[in-house]
């Protein structure tokens, strides 16, 4: 598609053409267009994710420092930080805020909330969602979920203090947190959560069913929507049981009902098994776009076919469907039967299998290939290369005599930040690097770029290596202060040095900043396809004009035609033809 | 071979898209959305098959404490509205506005009767002493249990649970008549035709939906 933005081709180009400008609150406020929602849930999470990043920045220094006043800590008043001194109860706020933030607020609307909208239209030449309106609905329900989550932080008795998985009894009543308005605040917030993730998805799995391009086929698409496919199934199968379960939560508080506390014959289990139902899943939905995201850029960078494609699919549908069975594997110590758990555990490892496909698979990509070590590339490198160290400590916690000992330690914080920022942010920086030009049409700069990646990439291992050694030396999570152990004391100089190194991480997303909001204005223009790459959204200019496409797009072949040997590039896009070798 | 040759291509607003599942975008929408409805209730109905049947607490007898005959004729009055709604599907699958809009209005009439019949249900509940926390101790229920003879033990969950489950498919039920009420202004503005009628079936697929939850409901929160 050389053509200008202005040429028609056809009735269809005719329609797509902005018949009239609208209004400026149409445009970026209101907008139903998918990129512009995308580019909001951007904006919605990274700030999101820099208020996640300050809660655990404030969760090193108690830890690094216990008991130690936080210079400049005196503005978050004398209940949260008596003297700057991080206060007990504030510290279980940290905890769960940090969590809360992080998960719900900042890795899940990046991923299945900017680019699940960006690139799926885009990646299978569509003009926009099958329901746009419901689209711009579930980007402003996020809103009020999001102040909800925030509004803890000021109201009386602070912030929801029970941790990110609010276990009963401990949410249900204050007696044992001190925390009343905080905790419904929490429960709301999730419930308006909940409500929001079903509108995106019920759009992403039409969308991807019925609006593909002619040729289009299933095993044409890009893997990345694939991933974001079987993810949106994931969600409008495992958010409303989370939604079901915090309202049972809510009503707890709020009508005094007794459906997880024990003393009337209440199951608190019930709520694990409910969370954990949803939580499990929710791993998954939290990993698999960022496999998908990283299985583009890796394809690219190496400038080689995807190594497997079918396998990569199947093994995205494998992962997504055993993580329905394995839910207890959080539970090993719930007192549920231990015969279950044994069952738990074998369909837990089996979960391996698929896993080690896509590694193998992405391995087997880089394999020879002409390696372009832009950003976005070194990023998903350090995906691939840190989701194999989160995987593997994941199968000692998968094995139940393992896990017993390790279970609630600092070796599951490093095991969910080895998955969740070593994994999934990493991909998540990979991808906006990589459709930074498609969003704003300028590059971002890459010497800031390979600074900020190089620097979060050691800073990260520093912070979060070392906490496998605490929790194998019996570190709690969430203690307050290790040092009211004797058994604790002596890795206070561990503990000092991770939370050094994570003041080390949170500087290191300096550059980020920087060079996202000037290359947003001062960038080097993009062109319509920087990185050679063959998927249809890099067929279009660079922001791409409202509606997409000109004219609708014929697919040809599948996204990966990478070093062709008949084609003079190095890339062969979606829409372009397949040399047809002479005599063959 | 060109991507035009291929048969299974179909159109959609204009424009030529794959085939997916052969059913139009409101309708496929519909369907994940009741998917996603499933999964909701199956989180309800299973804390309470975990709750009642799963503890060693005794649960009150529903048929004791519930009245059964005006709820079997709510029940009755929901199946009702749903036989309506395939005759307004039916009816304007035939071209008949007249009889679109009469089945219309005699669905919004069956579903806002089931309503009304859950707040009077509720109403005399909550006076009678049956409350979300639990009986209220002296309240007529207490006293009618006690009276026969029967054990009273296990009512703090009996009334969380009745009132969560029935009131989120009251709740349903609710939703489902304010947009039945616009698809019925809409029928009367005449938007709907024997050829485009789809908002018929999206709708009537949730009113359904809504139907079968409560005769699942029914069963196990009012019967058994």
């Amino acid at each position: 598609m050389t053509a200008p933005a202005g040429a028609a081709h056809g009735p269809d180009a005719a329609h797509a053409e902005h018949h009239h400008e609208p209004s400026f609150l149409r445009k970026y406020v209101f907008s139903t267009d998918h990129k512009v929602i995308a580019i909001q849930f951007l904006f919605y999470s990274l700030f999101f994710l820099l208020v996640g990043g300050a809660l655990a920045m404030l969760i090193r220094w108690q830890l690094g420092f216990p008991g130690q006043p936080l210079p400049g800590a005196g503005v978050l008043g004398d209940e949260a930080a008596p003297g700057g001194v991080i206060a007990p109860k504030f510290y279980l706020s940290l905890v769960t805020m940090h969590a809360t933030y992080m998960i719900f607020f900042a890795v899940m609307p990046l991923l299945v909330g900017t680019f699940a909208n960006y690139l799926i239209p885009l990646k299978i030449g569509a003009p926009d969602m099958a329901f746009p309106r419901l689209n711009m609905w579930s980007f402003w329900l996020m809103i009020p979920a999001g102040v909800l989550a925030l509004a803890g932080l000021v109201v009386e008795g602070g912030s929801a203090a029970a941790g990110w998985t609010a276990y009963a009894p401990l949410a249900n009543t204050p007696d044992y947190t001190g925390v009343t308005t905080g905790q419904i605040l929490w429960c709301l917030s999730i419930a308006v959560f909940a409500a929001s993730s079903l509108l995106g998805s019920v759009n992403y799995i039409t969308t991807i069913i019925n609006l593909r391009a002619p040729g289009m086929v299933w095993f044409r698409l890009p893997l990345s929507v694939w991933a974001l496919f079987i993810t949106a199934i994931l969600a409008i199968l495992a958010v409303p049981i989370l939604a079901g379960a915090v309202i049972m939560l809510l009503f707890d508080q709020i009508l005094h009902t007794h459906f997880y506390l024990p003393a009337v014959g209440g199951q608190p289990l019930l709520w694990q098994h409910l969370f954990w139902f949803f939580g499990h899943p929710e791993v998954y939905i939290l990993i698999l776009p960022a496999m998908g995201i990283v299985s583009e850029i890796i394809a690219n960078g190496s400038r080689k076919p995807i190594f497997g494609y079918h396998t990569m699919v199947y093994a995205i549908i494998g992962i997504a469907f055993l993580g329905w069975m394995v839910w207890g594997h959080h539970m090993f110590q719930s007192g549920m039967n231990p015969i279950l758990g044994t069952s738990f555990m074998v369909s837990t490892v089996l979960i391996a299998v698929p896993t080690a496909i896509k590694v193998f698979n992405w391995m087997g990509t880089m394999w020879r290939g002409r390696l372009w070590l832009h950003t976005p590339m070194l990023n998903a490198i350090a995906f691939v290369a840190m989701f194999v160290i989160g995987g593997l400590s994941g199968i000692f916690m998968a094995s139940t005599p393992v896990d017993m000992y390790i279970h609630d330690t600092y070796f599951i914080v490093a095991h969910i930040h080895y998955v969740l920022f070593g994994g999934s942010l990493f991909a998540i920086f990979a991808g906006i690097y990589f459709w930074f030009p498609k969003m704003f049409g300028r590059m971002m700069n890459e010497r800031l770029g390979k600074l900020h990646f190089w620097t979060t990439f050691v800073a990260y291992n520093a912070t979060f290596f070392p906490m496998h050694l605490l929790g194998i030396a019996g570190h709690m999570r969430r203690i307050y202060d290790p040092n009211a152990y004797r058994f604790l004391q002596p890795l206070q100089p561990l503990n000092t040095f991770i939370s050094v190194s994570a003041f080390v991480l949170f500087a290191a997303q300096l550059p980020f900043i920087v060079n996202f909001f000037w290359s947003m204005f001062r960038g080097r223009p993009a062109g319509m396809n920087p990185w050679r790459d063959n998927g249809l959204e890099w067929t279009v200019p660079s922001p791409p004009p409202h509606g997409n496409f000109a004219a609708t797009p014929k697919v040809l072949h599948g996204p990966y035609e990478f070093s062709h040997p008949d084609t003079g590039e190095d890339f062969l896009p979606q829409d372009q033809p397949l040399p047809t070798r002479p005599g063959a | 071979m060109g991507a035009d040759a291929r048969p299974q291509l179909r159109m959609t607003h204009g424009r030529q898209v794959e085939y997916g599942l052969g059913v139009y975008s409101g309708k496929l929408g519909m369907w994940v959305f009741l998917c996603s409805e499933v999964m909701f209730f199956t989180a309800l109905i299973g804390a309470y098959i975990i709750l009642r049947w799963g503890s060693s607490q005794s649960w009150p007898d529903p048929t004791k404490v519930l009245n059964i005959t005006l709820t079997a004729f709510n029940t009755f009055l929901l199946i009702c509205s749903s036989v309506s709604m395939v005759k307004a599907y039916a009816a304007i699958s035939h071209g008949d506005q007249r009889g679109l809009r009469l089945w219309l209005l005699a669905t919004v009439a069956g579903g806002a009767a089931f309503v009304g019949v859950q707040v009077y249900e509720y109403l005399h509940l909550i006076h009678d002493g049956v409350l979300p926390s639990g009986f209220r101790e002296g309240g007529e229920i207490m006293e009618a249990l006690t009276r026969a003879g029967l054990p009273t033990g296990g009512h703090e969950l009996f009334g969380a649970a009745f009132f969560t489950m029935t009131g989120f498919h009251g709740f349903h039920v609710s939703c489902g008549v304010l947009c039945m009420i616009w698809v019925t202004i809409k029928a009367f503005r005449g938007h709907y035709t024997q050829a485009h009628h789809e908002g018929i079936e999206v709708i009537g697929l949730y009113w359904h939906f809504v139907d079968l939850v409560w005769i699942i409901l029914f069963t196990i929160v009012y019967l058994f």
